[in-house]
């Protein structure tokens, strides 16, 4: 007997049992189900909901192996004091990809991944077994989303406490898959932000053991570029640095190239709105734009705490810190944005417009880009429900004209 | 007179096995059967009681909200079964059909010296007004409401549908009767629109001809309804489909009902696709075993894909479909059939499916719901499949929380079930659209009314 005849025999015994959903997650995954049409259109399109999270987790494969390479490379690069001198991408690349990096990687990341989709998926079965509905597939790419958004030293505890708190404070209660109202991944970032803080936004977890090496002989530096700023202190990398990768952040985000992949994979495939990607983009460089003129009239001195961050050059904003990574990953997401299309517009243009202002005003925290989506989350029923009412009033106008 | 409509959001399903332009014959079909739940939401009170003989056109039962509107047998013969269900629900009537048929007279009519009071009423005692659907709600049309105005389609767009510029040729005089009578039903306009100026409808008068253009489901009449003279609140349109004008005609023109009909016999499974003669309620063996069928796992469907309701080898050809259809079951599984690379199936999106690559490529499509049913997640693909100017998942989401108030505010009164098959296609949470809509529209009928 065949595997899939097994695996449909056991279907057949699980049927109405409790344990039902749980298996079903497991057989759907090595087979697409025998389910056919009962009603309406008899034939159906090729996509499911488990192929469009599919593609999501592949745009997101290079960001995570970028971000394995680079624990180590940051790691061993702060203990020898610094950077390789960076000339091209390139030539840079030797330093980059070695055993010794990826090892670092491979002990500090994986658990992270594996945590997070542990963790998640535990609930997510539990939840459905009592619930008794099938296995949703959203948190395929919350639990890939959430290592990408973390600092390499976050303490798996931690992560587990948070994704505990994410996946059922955030999503769950409200009814699971598709009914949230903040995007799952960012409220874990979110819980880890607000429950740890000294941990969390301190400048040492960005680069492996520099917590741990704090105030010894052997200290390092574990900075990243937009803490740079908001200390207000030199920066020690080059745009072109920040564009490629070879920066500290969280594990994902560091590679504005790689995420540029992504989206391209996230767009080509109609699966993430490029409205909200693009309209984000100009969101950001508007507000970029507005705090160069700001600085430009003379209103804001170098004294100023939010000089350096406001005098920064527009369109860096869009390469350093976690704004490409959050724009493209998880400002698209569909369940917690703006479903219609002029609300996407909107919806994107504000969070890249409050993402650089919250930077620009909240030094201790400095990146922006979670806050602003978080907010937007809880706006885009807003935004949508204005544009429906816009489509509302146009079918009332029609009718007025008629009776009048 | 005649203007273009062209739409851009739509898709066209392109799938193997359409019908090839010539008209076969038929085996004999020994009964006939009309099946009241091809008219939805009719409850039928029955006339004719089980071994009564009846001529072609005369009624077999009428509906219980409204006594005017009457069901006609389609052919001569002895009413053999009133079919029963569940509740002793009237599932069919059949009638086992005469050797030599005999046709009830209604009489000769000179349509354009007809008042429109004459016309109504000839259609309602003739049976034949079943033929007519209303908006808002989609059902068969209420006589005591003047609609504002009357929608024909002559371009069927649905995949493997038939081609109704073939179907209908030489139909001239009985489709220009038709329309006449309708013109008088309505102090509105009547509205055709047609595929090409090559279509038999292309030169009728008493209508305004439309030529319409794009891609499915442009040949939905609330497509062209909407573009043309769109529905408000408080407002009624009826909508006849063109092979029923035929019918109509030849009353007018005759005084006999015939329930004659081409029909498309489509489809992947069939091995002889082409078009048929056959009548309405005939057995569906009669028609598909001088079609063939390929394989033994297959689904019958009365209707196209997209819109039609599956029945077994050993029923009948449904009142109102113009197309029958036959594809394979997809009830296998298949191996890691969610992320590997598809060539073989029509997808909306590029996830790794390349339908994309080849626009004119023709897919053999199994009845596979390709995965699971979910909650709605992925947002912006309907609106790519849907002309109208209406949020489709919002008015869905209406429909599937029972808001009457939102459904209204919507535009519920402006759709039917079929407007939602192309975004049930596309549907990556595999939810059944065309079912939340009919739900909602009868939740609405009732309560509004």
């Amino acid at each position: 007997m065949s595997l899939k005849n097994k695996l449909h025999n056991l279907k057949e015994q699980y049927k109405g049992k409790k344990m039902a959903p749980a298996f079903n997650a497991i057989h759907t995954f090595l087979y697409l189900p025998n389910e056919t049409t009962h009603s309406g259109s008899h034939v159906r399109g090729a996509d499911d909901l488990k192929r469009t999270m599919n593609m999501v987790i592949m745009a997101m494969v290079p960001c995570l192996i970028w971000g394995m390479f680079n624990a180590g490379y940051q790691h061993y690069s702060a203990i020898a004091g610094g950077t390789p001198e960076f000339v091209s991408f390139f030539d840079h690349l030797k330093y980059f990809f070695t055993l010794d990096n990826l090892l670092i990687g491979a002990q500090k990341v994986l658990p992270l991944v594996i945590v997070s989709y542990v963790v998640g998926l535990a609930i997510e079965f539990l939840f459905a077994v009592i619930k008794k509905h099938e296995v949703e597939e959203g948190y395929l790419v919350t639990g890939m989303l959430v290592p990408l958004i973390v600092p390499v030293d976050t303490p798996l505890w931690m992560l587990s406490v948070a994704v505990a708190f994410g996946v059922v404070i955030g999503k769950e209660v409200f009814g699971g898959t598709g009914m949230n109202v903040l995007n799952p991944a960012l409220t874990i970032r979110a819980f880890l932000f607000f429950a740890y803080p000294t941990w969390m936004s301190g400048d040492k977890v960005w680069v492996h053991q520099a917590v741990e090496r704090a105030g010894t002989p052997d200290a390092i530096s574990g900075e990243t570029m937009l803490g740079m700023l908001a200390q207000k202190k030199e920066l020690s990398y080059s745009i072109d640095e920040a564009f490629f990768g070879f920066i500290p952040g969280s594990v994902g985000e560091t590679s504005t190239l790689l995420i540029l992949i992504g989206a391209a994979i996230l767009i080509f495939t109609k699966i993430a709105s490029w409205r909200i990607i693009l309209s984000g983009v100009i969101g950001a460089l508007a507000m970029g734009l507005i705090f160069n003129g700001v600085v430009s009239q003379g209103w804001i001195t170098e004294g100023s705490k939010f000089y350096d961050l406001m005098s920064l050059p527009f369109w860096n904003h869009l390469v350093i810190g976690g704004f490409a990574f959050g724009i493209t990953f998880m400002a698209t997401d569909p369940v917690s944005g703006a479903q219609t299309i002029k609300g996407k517009w909107w919806y994107g243009f504000l969070i890249g417009l409050f993402a650089v202002m919250i930077r620009v005003f909240n030094p201790a925290y400095p990146e922006g880009i979670m806050l602003a989506i978080l907010l937007m989350n809880v706006f885009a029923p807003t935004i949508d429900h204005y544009v429906v009412q816009g489509n509302i009033n146009k079918r009332l106008k029609r009718l007025k004209v008629k009776t009048a | 007179m005649s203007k273009d409509i062209r739409i851009k959001k739509g898709l066209d399903i392109n799938l193997v096995g359409a019908a090839e332009q010539s008209t076969a014959t038929t085996v004999k079909s020994n009964t006939y059967a009309i099946n009241p739940d091809d008219f939805h939401g009719v409850i039928p009170k029955i006339v004719a009681k089980e071994g009564s003989e009846v001529k072609a056109g005369s009624p077999l039962f009428y509906s219980k909200t409204n006594d005017q509107i009457l069901f006609n047998s389609p052919v001569s013969g002895e009413v053999v079964e009133i079919v029963r269900g569940a509740k002793r629900k009237i599932l069919s009537f059949k009638v086992l059909a005469d050797k030599e048929q005999q046709y009830q007279d209604f009489g000769i009519k000179d349509v354009t010296s007809m008042s429109g009071e004459d016309i109504k009423s000839h259609l309602l005692s003739s049976g034949c007004w079943p033929f007519i659907k209303q908006r808002p709600y989609d059902i068969i049309a209420n006589p005591n409401v003047a609609p504002k105005a009357i929608f024909i389609s002559a371009y069927n767009s649905a995949p493997l549908a038939a081609d109704l510029d073939y179907v209908l040729q030489e139909k001239e005089s009985e489709l220009q009767a038709a329309i006449t009578a309708l013109s008088k039903l309505t102090s509105g306009k009547v509205y055709t629109s047609v595929g090409s100026s090559t279509s038999p409808l292309a030169k009728v008068s008493n209508t305004i001809i439309h030529t319409v253009s794009g891609p499915h489901p442009i040949g939905n009449v609330s497509t062209q309804i909407a573009k043309l003279d769109p529905i408000n609140k408080g407002e009624v349109v009826w909508t006849v489909s063109a092979q029923d004008l035929v019918i109509i005609g030849e009353l007018l023109l005759t005084g006999k009902y015939n329930a004659s009909r081409i029909i498309a016999v489509a489809g992947s499974s069939v091995k002889n696709p082409k078009y048929y003669e056959t009548k309405i309620g005939a057995e569906v063996a009669s028609f598909v075993y001088a079609a063939g069928v390929d394989g033994d796992n297959v689904r019958m469907i009365n209707g196209n894909v997209l819109t039609g309701t599956t029945v077994k080898p050993d029923g009948y050809l449904a009142s109102t479909v113009d197309t029958f259809t036959i594809i394979p079951e997809g009830d296998d599984y298949e191996f890691f059939g969610w992320n590997k690379p598809i060539f073989n199936k029509i997808s909306y999106s590029r996830a790794l499916t390349f339908s994309w690559l080849f626009p004119k490529k023709k897919y053999d499509l199994n009845t596979n719901t390709n995965g699971e049913h979910r909650a709605f997640v992925v947002t912006g693909n309907y609106e790519e499949v849907f002309p109208l100017d209406i949020y489709p998942m919002q008015l869905l989401k209406a429909f599937s929380y029972k808001d009457l108030d939102e459904m209204e505010k919507l535009g519920a009164y402006e759709i039917a079930p079929e407007d939602f098959a192309l975004t049930e296609f596309v549907c990556v949470s595999k939810q059944n659209h065309q079912d939340l809509v009919r739900e909602g529209l009868d939740l609405m009928y009732k309560e509004i009314g």
